[in-house]
């Protein structure tokens, strides 16, 4: 146990985040037009697979991250289609996604690569571990915060971006309207399809990167439902965040740490299964606390940024 | 003239909506627009605002024909439309509200500050003062209002669409607002007004036209009608002479005694001690300033609420304490306060809606006995005049007034000997209104026992034998029929004691 609790597991927790947040933040974004979208985890799913799949076609990890990204924007525009377009339940098109997802990925795992349960390929290679000049130096700090994948930066700036864009420009402010009050966004002659079409792709290309630092980032193989659970977990973490960048970050970084320390606890004298369950047994606890949030902001009496 | 519409008409398939309007507004004038529900007024304005298309007929503005598409081309005309259910964006701020679509900026951010002191200067001139930096869901409904209408003058309009603007404000707030639309006309801006209160719109505005069945049946000066003319030509007949028989009432159908319901967390009291009687054969008019211990008394004796010290009693049976289903058992039918809220389901048809709380007399072994549900569903439409597409037509697509008429059709064909009417006519026409009050008189001459609360102190007056005025949770007195006035009511209601009166 005394091995429990030292730097690299915070280390560790930046990039098993990495995949929650960029889907979490997916998820926040699409929560800000008014759709709630449960397929996180199906797209991540597709995106980890395609990262894979457009590594060993172009032999490139740019060009399979960016394959990946189009395949998911893909899939969300399917999604944007039936939920905006046709105007389905966001959850059923969802859950219908979700699946579609895990039989797909396993089918085309062995129409294309002939292997079932998972593939990994040794001669192919990663993401990239980026050495953050001086700052590697520094004793901690740099234990902590270089030798990432860029994606994990990317997650991070990320954050920052979209929190300036939601609530300091312009077409955020008009994206939050579109949100709160589709009817009277309509009414200002608003395009409200135009904003919800926009955010569900783009966080459809954030589940793609997701999905690509899951299957190209730690490791470089696919595993037939690989994201387990995950992107229910970002769901989570969207909710509780309040579906605002910052917020998503810390209950992202919440389930991402709470996630490495069950790994740690296999080592210990806790059943393996156990431990396994902590993340989600933290989720069910997380959600009791946000229930009563949510009641607070519907009522108005909770600042909705 | 500002704005013409010439020959305006629109079918829906083989109804005809509005046949052959004609509709004009000059500069700085206020017309208004009356006439029951399903008359054509919010179709004629919605093809004004560019959210319908007409099926023949031109629309000329500042001289020049216009076509509409969409709202986005009414806003660019001048056009502005202040919608009944306001369009606003709570969690967001006052002057957020305003400047949205015309957001100052500063690169590509969105310069707040600048629009707050936009949105000052814009309050200032037109005399509609606003805190720019308040979150819209704290601002009380007439300063929503006001948010709305410096949104629609910030848009540049010069024509603002009023639809039912004083319907969900307080007697004050309507007084500010009709000062303010004829201060906005003396600056140059025109309005056009929709409503159903007659007595408001002979108050504000320069014309009236009255629509009806689609036509235009005429329109006057307001300075050369009166009320009673005004709902002649509305209605298309005289409204019957309207008589309060004397009944002499029988014994006590509901008491209630001493009666207290404590604040969620241990505040002051909602209700304060109440008792009040409802006998055979009359109608107990509640009245009161909303928010004082109407809604809580209404719940108490429809079972929805929990007491925490008191009796009530209906029928002769102790029902303290009991559910909803049992209050019902022994006898109450409720026009609930919110028609929408409680008393229909806005995604269900008409006929299901209709039958709400009949189940039991409708159906045999579980099952449901759709002929009978057609046949007495079709009568009570009949007996209300409830104008509807079908049965099966949405509850969503009846005007207010007709769900409304629907709803009291229900709660009446239980026939029990207690009737809670709560609001029966807020927001319903004057041929609607006629319909249900004398349904509610008809039950009252038959012996039944009627608790009216309503926040129409002229519904208070024409209906009640005995009136109460609810001050602050507490019975703050009583008035029987002969000494009620409406100074004696506001006096209490404002909370002077009932000795104080004479």
């Amino acid at each position: 146990m005394g091995t429990l609790l030292d730097w690299s597991l915070l280390s560790a927790t930046l990039w098993k985040v990495a995949p929650l947040l960029l889907a979490a933040l997916a998820g926040a974004l699409c929560a800000r037009v008014g759709i709630f979208n449960v397929a996180l985890e199906g797209m991540m799913l597709i995106g980890a697979f395609t990262a894979i799949l457009g590594n060993d076609l172009f032999g490139n990890v740019a060009l399979a991250v960016l394959f990946a990204c189009f395949c998911v924007g893909l899939v969300s525009l399917l999604f944007a289609y039936l939920t905006i377009g046709l105007q389905a339940n966001a959850i059923v098109v969802g859950m219908a996604i979700n699946f579609l997802a895990n039989g797909l990925t396993a089918f085309l795992l062995y129409a294309i690569f002939g292997v079932k349960g998972q593939y990994r390929d040794s001669t192919m290679s990663g993401l990239p571990q980026w050495h953050i000049p001086v700052i590697q130096d520094i004793p901690v700090v740099g234990e902590l915060l270089s030798g990432h994948t860029p994606l994990v930066y990317l997650a991070f700036v990320l954050v920052a971006v979209l929190q300036f864009v939601l609530f300091r420009t312009v077409i955020g402010f008009r994206l939050l309207a579109v949100g709160e009050n589709p009817a009277a966004a309509k009414s200002l002659g608003l395009k409200i399809r135009g904003y919800q079409y926009g955010a569900v792709v783009f966080g459809g290309v954030l589940c793609g990167l997701a999905g690509a630092q899951l299957s190209l980032g730690q490791v470089t193989l696919f595993t037939e439902n690989m994201t387990a659970g995950r992107g229910f977990i970002a769901l989570v973490a969207t909710m509780l965040g309040q579906s605002n960048p910052l917020g998503v970050m810390a209950s992202s970084l919440l389930f991402g740490f709470l996630d490495t320390v069950s790994t740690r606890l296999q080592g210990s004298s806790i059943p393996t299964h156990f431990t396994m369950m902590f993340p989600y047994v933290m989720t069910i606890v997380v959600m009791l606390f946000f229930k009563d949030k949510t009641y607070l902001r519907q009522s108005g009496r909770l600042d909705g940024k | 003239m500002l704005l013409q519409m010439e020959g305006i008409t629109k079918r829906y398939g083989s109804l005809i909506a509005n046949d052959r309007v004609d509709f004009s507004l000059q500069e700085g004038e206020v017309h208004a627009l009356v006439g029951e529900n399903g008359a054509g007024k919010s179709t004629l304005m919605r093809i004004l605002y560019g959210e319908e298309q007409p099926s023949e007929g031109r629309i000329i503005v500042g001289g020049r024909e216009r076509v509409f598409a969409t709202p986005s081309d009414a806003i660019a005309a001048g056009i502005g439309m202040v919608h009944q259910h306001f369009m606003l964006f709570p969690s967001f701020t006052v002057a957020e509200n305003i400047v949205i679509g015309r957001e100052p900026k500063a690169g590509v951010k969105f310069d707040r500050k600048a629009a707050a002191e936009h949105v000052k200067t814009l309050s200032e001139k037109f005399g509609m003062p606003v805190d720019p930096w308040a979150k819209v869901a704290d601002c009380p409904v007439g300063v929503q209002q006001r948010i709305e209408i410096l949104k629609v003058l910030n848009q540049g309009a010069k024509i603002i669409i009023l639809d039912e603007p004083t319907g969900a404000l307080t007697p004050l707030e309507v007084e500010w607002l009709l000062k303010a639309i004829k201060r906005l006309a003396k600056q140059g801006i025109s309005f056009i007004l929709i409503s159903h209160k007659l007595n408001e719109v002979l108050g504000s505005a320069d014309r009236i036209t009255v629509l009806r069945d689609g036509k235009v049946i005429g329109s006057v000066k307001a300075s050369d009608t009166d009320a009673a003319a005004l709902s002649r030509m509305m209605v298309g007949r005289e409204l019957a002479k309207f008589e309060r028989k004397p009944v002499v009432p029988g014994e006590a159908i509901l008491t209630v005694d001493n009666v207290t319901v404590l604040g969620d967390r241990g505040t002051k009291p909602l209700l304060d001690r109440v008792s009040l009687t409802v006998r055979a054969g009359e109608i107990v008019g509640i009245a009161g300033v909303s928010g004082n211990g109407q809604s809580e008394l209404l719940q108490v004796v429809s079972g929805l609420r929990r007491v925490h010290s008191g009796k009530v009693t209906l029928g002769g049976k102790d029902v303290t304490g009991l559910s909803a289903g049992e209050f019902r058992r022994a006898g109450l039918a409720h026009i609930p306060e919110d028609r929408y809220l409680w008393g229909s389901a806005k995604e269900e048809s008409v006929a299901d809606n209709a039958i709400m709380g009949h189940l039991a007399s409708l159906s045999k072994g579980g099952i449901l006995r759709k002929r009978l549900i057609r046949e007495k569903v079709a009568r009570w439409i009949d007996a209300f005049r409830v104008k509807t597409g079908s049965l099966e037509t949405k509850a969503k697509h009846l005007s207010g007034g007709n769900m409304q008429k629907l709803i009291v059709a229900r709660e009446m064909a239980h026939g029990t000997p207690f009737v809670i009417a709560a609001e029966p006519t807020r927001g319903v026409d004057i041929g609607a209104m006629e319909t249900i009050h004398e349904a509610l008189l008809k039950r009252r001459d038959e012996g039944g026992a009627i608790l009216l609360v309503s926040s129409e102190l002229s519904e208070i007056l024409k209906l009640s034998d005995r009136i109460l005025v609810l001050y602050e949770g507490r019975v703050a007195g009583e008035l029987s029929a002969g000494d009620a006035t409406e100074e004696k009511i506001s006096f209490l209601m404002a909370g002077g004691s009932g000795n104080e009166t004479h």
